[in-house]
């Protein structure tokens, strides 16, 4: 059994630990690259990275415990992750899990004996468009069926390392069904920092060479630029696309005003809300697009450093964005002279460990810390005191793209787009019951009727909008327009066709949120479990309207009462459900008084064995 | 005059600390029992509710069998039923042994504890069986009120009953609540 031992965990190690300082800040990039290599993080490897990072081993191993892939045990020569999302569950992965488990010989969450494989349920990978899904060895692997299945066991019994497996497994597609105005046509890298550096110059300066308009020294025009770019994007009225909304113009220029040395540009590519999956997709075909708005960001808020957070499902991009981000490099749109203006700014990649909370800006700052992912105190905003206590600006993958669009073609041209308070488009991802699930470009204004019309799901009894997070709405709530007027999203559009019992859906929720509290406040932390509780038991039959009342109690004070948007949401879908579906709550319940969630007389067996009796004083 | 309210109380696996706490009253106790008459508590001494009373009082936890018996007799018997206490709220020390199997509490208590003679797990038709996890009683019946502290404050139950027989919401301001 490939069990690490202290020998060979060193001599994994050194190659990696060589390629980070001593900065403590690398600790999570350091122990994803030691998770890939091992397929754990020994307890040797613990000691040697506090050694070479001066940290503590308590807070290497409090990191290690915090991210769902990191394992301090070895998970055996092939880890596989199962995606369970609602959407990988209505295309039968449970039914695929059982199937795996036994073709492998693996009880589901152990090792198998002999240190082969291991077969785990995670959080969704972002591929619900192509489901069921799941990681092999951190790849990501879309259309599980029982043949893929059986040809995956065949591979593992062989031995067949994964990078020999068929290409095919791997194949990940954008399915983007309808572009508008923002993704219709190709987009030439460098495009929108030119344009964003000669904003503002006489119309004889576009002709000439950039190089030749700039002073660096003076730095005239460059500052026209930056301003001007800054004007544009208040022109444009773009606001955040993961959700919250806020004015991106305003966190550029709150950022580029507050006083300090450094200043970071962070894009958020950790996309953890089940059922989203655009950022993989920008990524993927439109990384120049992101990259550029990250580049005019820093431009104009005069940052060096531009970070991409992206989570750990994503893995499978790494050598895609790499190349992109060495291409760039050497075309001079990233780097120490760009364009030839002596401006400066390059792009790192940070990589996620598997924690949703890490979507939240503040969270997301320590964990590129290397810390545990827990949010901060909501005071001072990232924007003023973000990454390593500087001036920060963290936006959504689409945010950058969009803004970057703006750089090249105006504000005006994007506020003409979409409603009065909305302007421009917005990428939804559309899975479910549906004919066509994949990325939908939209203007904002769009009705829910016309995108199920479009994807093919019109016969659809509910959509999740905007995640488990977000909001169920029914049949008669369909004309509903997605803006932030209305309905505000991430994106995510889970469609659920009539025949879907809508109980299970927020069974799925319900763990969600259980499993990805960050544990930091009480009302998260404790709530999320009692709300599963709750859940389970009535779905076992044993609900009573009282549960159904203290579901509502529980939900109120985890809204009010939570550190962060977390727990503060972790109950909508379930008030949802039981203001909209409450037929599927009562065909549970079998009963109006209060029943206990377990069975007395079975709590009494373990006494009963144990004292030999079975007289009638020994039952309940 | 109006009849006095009835109020019941007993304690379960509880340590008699919050009847204790109850008593700290003091001389408010008697114009307490202005407006209140004890039915079945250790405070008279009788087993059981006869007919229905307005207010059940139950401090500790469901640890065995006959618990669970007492409560469900409260239950039936109390127009409004209150948990009283952080063992009865939460399961409290006692519910320290849920960490354990059953099989391991009795053993260390039974089998290997020092001075034991004659071990063996007890086995009587007349003692109860304890249930494998210690409960809160919430988790068996419906309670209509928790009041908590460990145990609660005789200003806590002072407020707690005068608000409730006054008709009003019988929640703890702050003050009450916190213990440092």
């Amino acid at each position: 059994m490939p069990q690490a031992t202290a020998a060979p965990v060193q001599e994994a190690l050194l190659p990696i630990l060589q390629r980070f300082d001593t900065d403590s800040q690398n600790l999570l990039q350091i122990l994803v690259e030691i998770q890939h290599a091992l397929h754990c993080v020994p307890p040797e490897a613990v000691d040697l990275v506090a050694a070479h990072l001066g940290a503590t081993r308590a807070h290497v191993r409090g990191v290690v415990g915090f991210y769902s892939f990191l394992s301090d045990h070895y998970l055996g020569d092939y880890v596989i992750h199962l995606s369970d999302n609602v959407t990988d569950r209505m295309l039968g992965n449970r039914e695929l899990a059982e199937y795996l488990c036994s073709r492998l010989g693996v009880k589901l969450g152990k090792v198998r004996a002999d240190g082969r494989a291991s077969v785990n349920f995670t959080s969704c990978t972002g591929m619900c468009d192509q489901g069921p899904a799941a990681l092999v060895n951190g790849l990501a692997v879309t259309r599980l069926s029982r043949e893929r299945i059986d040809r995956m066991v065949e591979l593992i019994t062989a031995r067949t390392p994964v990078s020999a497996w068929p290409a095919e497994f791997f194949e990940v597609e954008d399915n983007f069904r309808r572009s508008d105005v923002l993704f219709r046509r190709p987009f030439e890298p460098g495009a929108a920092i030119q344009a964003a550096m000669l904003r503002g110059g006489d119309e004889t300066l576009k002709d000439i060479q950039l190089e030749e308009a700039v002073d660096p020294a003076s730095g005239t025009l460059w500052k026209r630029g930056a301003d001007e770019t800054l004007k544009e994007l208040y022109r444009s009225d773009l606001r955040g696309r993961g959700g919250a909304g806020f004015k991106a113009a305003i966190k550029w220029e709150t950022c580029r005003d507050t006083a300090g040395g450094e200043r970071y540009v962070v894009c958020n590519a950790d996309e953890g809300e089940p059922g989203t999956f655009k950022d993989r997709v920008l990524l993927h075909t439109y990384a120049d697009m992101v990259f550029e708005g990250m580049t005019v960001c820093g431009y104009v808020v005069g940052s060096g450093l531009g970070i991409l957070y992206i989570r750990q499902e994503y893995w499978y991009l790494k050598p895609h964005l790499e190349a992109v981000l060495a291409r760039r490099r050497e075309a001079g749109l990233l780097g120490g002279n760009i364009l030839g203006t002596g401006f400066a700014f390059d792009i790192d990649l940070h990589w996620g460990a598997g924690a949703y909370i890490c979507g939240m800006e503040s969270a997301m700052i320590e964990s590129i810390e290397g810390k545990r992912g827990k949010p901060r105190k909501r005071w001072p905003l990232p924007v003023v005191a973000g990454v390593r206590k500087c001036p920060t600006v963290v936006n959504n993958v689409e945010t950058f793209a969009a803004a970057g669009m703006i750089a090249l073609k105006g504000g005006a041209w994007f506020a003409a787009h979409g409603t009065m308070h909305s302007t421009g488009t917005k990428l939804f991802c559309v899975s479910g019951d549906c004919e066509r699930p994949g990325i939908y470009e939209y203007p904002f204004g769009v009705s829910v009727r016309e995108i199920l019309r479009d994807c093919g799901g019109s016969e659809a009894q509910a959509v999740q909008v905007s995640g488990p997070s977000g909001t169920t709405i029914t049949r008669s709530e369909f004309d509903r327009v997605l803006a932030y007027e209305d309905l505000s999203s991430v994106g995510t559009m889970m469609v659920f066709g009539p025949g879907r019992d809508m109980f299970e859906v927020v069974e799925n929720f319900s763990h969600f949120f259980q499993h990805e509290s960050c544990g930091l406040c009480t009302p998260c932390r404790v709530g999320t479990s009692l709300l599963v509780n709750l859940v389970d038991k009535v779905a076992r039959g044993k609900g009573s309207p009282m549960d159904l009342d203290e579901i509502q109690k529980l939900s109120h004070i985890m809204k009010t009462t939570a550190h962060c948007g977390l727990g503060q949401t972790a109950p909508n879908h379930l008030l949802d459900s039981l203001l909209k579906f409450r037929p599927v709550w009562d065909a549970r319940m079998m009963t109006t008084e209060f029943e206990p969630a377990f069975d007395l007389d079975e709590a009494l067996e373990e006494a009963r064995q144990l004292s030999g009796r079975d007289d009638a004083g020994a039952h309940l | 005059m109006a009849s006095k309210l009835k109020v019941a109380t007993c304690s379960l696996a509880g340590c008699f600390g919050c009847h204790m706490s109850l008593l700290d009253i003091d001389e408010r106790l008697l114009d307490l029992l202005e407006v209140i008459e004890f039915d079945r508590s250790p405070i008279n001494d009788l087993k059981r509710i006869e007919g229905m009373v307005d207010l059940g009082l139950i401090e500790g936890g469901l640890c065995n069998s006959e618990n669970v018996h007492v409560l469900r007799h409260f239950r039936e018997h109390c127009r409004i039923l209150v948990s009283v206490g952080e063992c009865a709220v939460t399961g409290g020390i006692p519910s320290m042994r849920n960490h354990y199997s059953l099989r391991e509490c009795l053993d260390e208590a039974y089998i290997r504890g020092v001075g034991v003679e004659n071990a063996q797990i007890p086995s009587d038709a007349e003692l109860p069986l304890l249930l494998d996890k210690l409960r809160p009683l919430h988790e068996v019946v419906r309670i209509d009120h928790h009041l908590p502290g460990c145990p609660p404050s005789a200003d806590a139950f002072w407020h707690f009953l005068t608000e409730l027989i006054a008709g009003r919401d019988p929640s703890l301001p702050l003050q009450l609540l916190r213990y440092d």
